[in-house]
């Protein structure tokens, strides 16, 4: 047992940690939410150079064969600079889709170009009665000359707009709340058929509306297989975005303690303040449990057992999101009205985790989920 | 990073079960499962087998009859007997006093007292609180005064857990009123057939005999029982505080979580097990949750050779689960948890249980455990330490 | 002890309830029902409507426009209107500065600002706090030098909700340095149209324009402006904020939302049904409907205490704790109900001329800003951590 990074990954987060120092202060943040793309393509060729696009990619295929613990690194120091490139949508996630169901030609065509910063994917699951139920699925496919053809709504399909190909959920057997029957296909964003409505998120992030109609589709993975496809890569997502949760919460306890010793009023640094001490203290814990979790999903997400891979990504999820809850709202409690402001970090590392939560599944599904395992 | 228990952790791990296997008579295992009242001859008992194999004293050093583990192993030995339902070993000699006597003690302390802990012989017990210092435990009173070759000791020590059956106590004096209190306090070693002490009970909301005042009226203390230097107790107790609370809560908290499933699902909620109840199986699952969460903040903490902060803050959260999880049990027996028949809690009890057998328990230890967060540095204490020394507010 | 209400009460919760549903436009009720911010024009057509019926300010004595109604019949009032999507009081003219005024003011203040207030006509701010004054609020240094018959006024206000709209102020500034800080306080009313005052927009973590950072250069006020006594103003301020923590116990306001709660909990899916059907969303509803019961208890027995003639103390404190942890409590679980819908953040949407499609359910777009709004209730108004050092202090005497 050992919770330490290994020489190359303390190195890999330095070099992170560097990236956001130098490329994402806030100014360059608040800059990159409010233009066209919603992140910034140099971003993205840089984290290409840098190798991380590769990183979770196996190395027969252009990657460099990373694990969980590596994408947790990344992901942590991004969560601490609120990266807004679509990390998550198109390696982890996309990249995840393709290395574990990806036939071998996809493989080859397109992981190479993913690791270059040449291909960006998104994951399309939501639809309007599904909630959290990633099985709960209506859209159609339907075999049409020797591929498919998709029709039906998608909702908040995040960072879609930007991406060359999206990754969709559709049933092609099965009704619609059935775990058999449902399918994965890659479908092209310039598809005819397709139409998109593209909006920012409250996180500062970008989604889309999908509208199909009868849009083509390539399979991924095997027909029919998309449920058991979706529980393994959506709960990589979830160990990394937990990773990405305990980024923020650092930063929120961080700033939230140094400005309490800053702050006087009556006289003295808010920090005498008993009351406030205890809160810090209590924010202190929240963090340093989801730290603990994420570490415990990391390390288990490769497990054997489906069951106890479940169970940890469950687990960790409901944690995550009664720390993130908890420390996010005290941070703007503790910093007054100045923590109510859109100019202070703080509120915007306050809404990423608010809405961590609600991805994959808020802390309700997950408490229910991990109940049935 | 890696989680895995090496091969020799788990080999380790088939030793441990084994020897309790072999050596922990069902009797005794089924009264602890149960939450029933144990006597000084079951702990003196298990005591003894752990020392008879060598691991009754682990953290020890070799020499004096510990033994060399990694910190894993120490972990993984530490909740398999907790997990195998054997008797909790009592801390205040081997856990508390030893470390301060074989750390700060002289050569002739040593020869005379580890043996008698390690053989489980010489019960001890803590007197620290009085009834004027509880947290702020540096403005102690109670009073020892130098004549010739002895210490006369005065005054009345408090919540002094099962001073009723122990030979000895240790107990923080002062000795000086100069300078900050901290600094006039002296560490003794005081035999409790000495004449002049007086132990009266003090019965708790549960309705059990855990806790005692010890009164000292002109009690002769030699000299030889100082620990270390007049005035220097404060070092040692702080030092002392430190193993109080590095215990692993991890495997008790796991039985109190197998003892409540295993009710949850033996009672009944419209018309089905009470742990099938979706409201119910929310806050057991919630309550799992909650303890891996804590099972891996104390894997993190793990051969932490300096455990200062992450000490307080597994305390607060491992207190904090041990009061829910008795709470949960005393709301799964429902009605049941109203009956109180003080007997039923002694193993050999032969009446038929009122309700399930189960349920007795289930309020004594329910208010019993209101006292976790009290002892050892209440919680609002260690929230005080780490805000002054991780956040440094 | 008695719950009931009589005959009288009775027939009054019936006038009202006709009047609102008669008379409450359609377009500001739907506006309430999606949670959309209500613009000024509105509250102030809302504001004429109760104005003519002689509604306008319950509380106020009949002299000065108040309905002279008891404590229960202004129970039932609120209650009726929360049976409808009616907008929020803006409490700074109501609820504040005018009971302050009638209270303290001179002959010629009270004809001058209330019949304004009442109808609606002059829409007023706070100016209390500053950047280095916040909980601290008698650190204030904001500098009113009399000069003639006028103040000389030089400072800077902050977190000023409604400055940009406001015709006027009511304002705290330092007249005297000597004796304890609350000892040099006045109280005055400004002209927001006076040369020197500079409003500046301050965005909040909801993308909207509540407050601003108002900055005062010689801003000029004549001392007939001066509420009371000089070097006085501390003690009408705290006067008024016993007011302002009673109206914020927000009972009929967390009735709407709660109401709102269920429709679109009602609305959204879950495992195939309802989410008001799912087990453990129900509950947490549940928990919030008896924690607003036993506010809207706790607000009642303010109310006979007020009735029987028996003065509040600091227990009033309460109210404001608990009314405002329930609205936070319940926009939280709005969002929640919300599911991904939460996410998309378009503030297009909630502005009056947007007739495009919704994104997600038309219900959606207005609750993550109302959340995130709702985080400043425990702070402003005194925080909520300053009501419990009040509480530990003025009733438990600790
Ligand atoms: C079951 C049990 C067994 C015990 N066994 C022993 C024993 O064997 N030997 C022994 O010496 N002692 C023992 N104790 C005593 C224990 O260590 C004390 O109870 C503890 O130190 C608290 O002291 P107190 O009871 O005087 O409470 P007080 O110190 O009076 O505290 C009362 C409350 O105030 C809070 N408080 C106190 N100071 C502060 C502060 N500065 N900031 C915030 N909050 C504060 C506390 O957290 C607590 O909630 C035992 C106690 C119990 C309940
Ligand atoms: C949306 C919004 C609208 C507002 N509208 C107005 C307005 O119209 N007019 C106006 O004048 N003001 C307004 N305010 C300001 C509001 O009154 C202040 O924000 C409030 O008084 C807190 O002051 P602060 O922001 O400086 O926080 P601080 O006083 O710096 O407090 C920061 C944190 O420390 C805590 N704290 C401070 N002192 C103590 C203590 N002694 N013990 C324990 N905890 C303490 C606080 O509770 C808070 O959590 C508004 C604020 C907001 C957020």
């Amino acid at each position: 047992m050992d919770f330490s990074l290994s020489e190359e990954q303390q190195l890999l987060k330095d070099s992170v940690q560097r990236f956001v120092r130098d490329e994402y202060v806030l100014e360059s943040r608040r800059k990159l939410v409010a233009s066209d793309t919603g992140y910034s393509e140099d971003n993205w060729a840089k984290m290409a150079e840098l190798g991380w696009l590769a990183m979770p990619l196996p190395e027969e295929f252009g990657g460099i064969g990373g694990g969980a613990v590596e994408t947790m690194v990344l992901m942590e120091e991004f969560g601490r600079g609120l990266v807004v490139e679509p990390y998550m949508s198109s390696i982890v996630i996309g990249g995840g889709f393709l290395v574990a169901g990806g036939s071998k030609e996809q493989k080859t065509e397109l992981l190479p170009k993913l690791a270059a910063g040449e291909l960006k994917l998104a994951f399309a699951y939501a639809e309007r009665q599904s909630r959290f139920d990633l099985n709960d699925v209506e859209c159609k496919a339907e075999k049409s000359g020797d591929g498919y053809s998709i029709s039906g709504h998608k909702g908040v399909v995040f960072h879609a707009a930007t991406a060359d190909k999206i990754v969709v959920s559709a049933r092609t057997s099965g009704g619609s709340r059935d775990a058999a029957g449902i399918t994965l296909f890659l479908i092209d964003n310039n598809s005819s058929g397709l139409t998109r409505r593209d909006y920012p998120t409250v996180d500062g992030l970008r989604a889309s509306e999908l509208e199909m109609d009868g849009v083509a589709g390539t399979v991924l993975g095997k027909v029919g297989g998309g449920a058991a496809l979706m529980d393994e890569v959506v709960g990589q997502a979830i160990a990394a975005i937990c990773a990405e949760a305990v980024g923020c919460m650092d930063v929120l306890q961080e700033t939230t303690n140094e400005y309490l010793k800053t702050r006087v009023q009556f006289g003295v640094p808010l920090s005498k303040f008993q009351v406030l001490q205890h809160r810090m203290v209590d924010m202190f814990m929240e963090c340093e449990q989801a730290r603990s979790m994420c570490y415990m999903v990391n390390l288990k997400i490769a497990d054997e057992d489906p069951t106890e891979r479940a169970k940890a990504v469950s687990a960790a999820k409901v944690q995550i999101g009664n720390s993130g809850r908890y420390v996010g709202q005290q941070s703007v409690q503790l910093h007054g009205g100045m923590g109510m402001t859109d100019e202070l970090h703080v509120g915007h590392y306050f809404k990423r985790l608010t809405m961590i939560d609600t991805m994959f599944g808020n802390k309700d599904h997950h408490l229910k989920r991990y109940a049935d395992l | 990073m890696d989680i895995q228990f090496r091969d020799g952790d788990l080999a380790f791990q088939a030793e441990v079960r084994q020897f309790i296997g072999e050596n922990l008579p069902a009797d005794l295992r089924d009264k602890v499962q149960h939450g029933l009242h144990l006597d000084k001859e079951d702990y003196v008992f298990w005591q003894r087998k752990l020392n008879e194999r060598g691991w009754f004293a682990p953290h020890w050093p070799v020499e004096l009859g510990g033994v060399e583990w990694r910190p894993t192993q120490h972990y993984i030995f530490q909740n398999e007997l907790v997990e195998g339902y054997c008797p909790p070993v009592m801390p205040f000699g081997v856990r508390m006093v030893a470390p301060v006597i074989f750390t700060y003690g002289s050569a002739e302390q040593k020869q005379r007292f580890l043996p008698g802990i390690l053989d489980s012989t010489a019960w001890w017990c803590q007197g620290y609180s009085e009834p004027g210092s509880g947290s702020d435990l540096a403005s102690l009173q109670t009073k020892a005064v130098r004549e010739g070759d002895h210490y006369i000791v005065n005054g009345t020590k408090t919540w002094t857990t099962l001073a009723q059956f122990s030979d000895w106590i240790f107990c923080l004096v002062r000795t000086s009123n100069q300078g900050k209190p901290q600094e006039g306090i002296s560490f003794l070693l005081i035999d409790m057939k000495s004449p002049g002490i007086e132990v009266t009970p003090i019965i708790t909301i549960d309705g059990s005999h855990e806790v005692n005042s010890v009164f000292f009226t002109d009690v002769r203390v030699p000299v030889e029982n100082l620990i270390g230097e007049e005035n220097d107790g404060w070092t040692y107790a702080k030092f002392l505080l430190l193993f109080e609370r590095s215990n692993s809560l991890t495997g008790g908290l796991k039985q109190q979580l197998h003892r409540l499933r295993t009710i949850a699902d033996q009672e009944r909620a419209n018309g089905a097990a009470l742990s099938a109840d979706p409201g119910f199986a929310a806050q057991l699952a919630d309550y799992e949750v909650q303890l891996r969460t804590y099972e891996f903040l104390e894997l993190r903490t793990l051969g932490n050779p300096n455990p200062g902060a992450e000490a307080s803050y597994l305390k607060i959260i491992g207190t904090d689960l041990q009061q829910l999880a008795s709470e949960l049990t005393l709301r799964a027996v429902a009605h049941y948890g109203n009956p109180y028949i003080r007997d039923a809690l002694v193993h050999g009890y032969n009446q038929p249980a009122v309700g399930p057998d189960y349920a007795a328990p289930a309020a004594p230890q329910y208010f019993n455990y209101r006292k976790t967060a009290i002892y050892a540095g209440s919680n609002e204490i260690q929230r005080n330490i780490l805000s002054k020394a991780v956040l440094g507010m | 002890m008695d719950l009931a209400f009589s005959d009288d009460d009775l027939a009054f919760r019936d006038e009202v309830r006709v009047f609102v549903k008669d008379n409450l436009p359609a377009d500001i009720a739907e506006s309430v029902r999606q949670g959309r911010a209500i613009d000024k024009p509105d509250i102030q057509r809302w504001q004429r409507i109760l104005f003519d019926q002689g509604w306008a300010a319950p509380g106020w004595p009949v002299e000065y426009g108040g309905t002279g109604w008891d404590a229960t019949k202004r129970y039932i009032f609120d209650e009726a209107m929360s049976e409808f999507d009616t907008p929020e009081t803006v409490p700074f003219g109501l609820l504040m500065v005018g009971p302050l005024i009638y209270t303290f003011g001179t002959d010629a203040q009270k004809e001058r600002f209330l019949p304004k207030i009442l109808n609606g006509e002059e829409w007023w701010c706070q100016g209390y706090s500053e950047p280095g004054a916040g909980s601290d609020l008698a650190s204030l240094q904001t500098k009113a030098v009399l000069d003639g018959d006028h103040y000389v006024v030089n400072g800077t206000k902050t977190w000023n909700s409604s400055a940009h709209i406001a015709d006027w102020t009511f304002t705290l500034v330092r007249t005297s340095s000597e004796g304890k800080q609350q000892e040099g306080i006045s109280f005055l009313l400004i002209d927001m149209k006076t040369p020197g005052i500079d409003p500046n927009p301050i965005v909040s973590i909801d993308g909207g324009h509540h407050f601003n950072m108002t900055y005062y250069t010689d801003v000029q006020v004549p001392v007939e402006n001066r509420i009371g006594e000089e070097n006085k103003g501390w003690t009408y301020a705290k006067y008024l904020l016993g007011h302002e923590r009673q109206s914020i116990s927000e009972v009929g306001l967390s009735k709407q939302r709660l109401r709102r709660l269920k429709s679109i909990a009602g609305e959204e899916r879950s495992d195939g049904e309802s989410l008001m059907d799912d087990k453990s969303f129900a509950k947490k509803v549940a928990e919030a409907e008896v924690l607003l019961t036993s506010h809207e208890y706790l607000n009642l027995r303010f109310l006979a205490e007020e009735a029987a003639g028996r003065p509040i103390g600091a227990e009033v404190s309460l109210l404001k704790i608990r009314g405002t942890e329930i609205r936070q409590q319940l926009t939280e679980l709005t969002i929640e109900a919300l599911g991904y819908y939460a996410a998309p953040f378009e503030l297009e949407q909630l502005t009056d001329g947007w007739n495009e499609p919704s994104i997600g359910p038309e219900y959606a777009a207005a609750q993550m800003p109302q959340y995130l709004f709702s985080r400043a209730a425990t702070i402003y108004g005194g925080s909520n951590e300053i009501q419990r050092n009040i509480i530990a202090k003025m009733v438990l005497g600790l």
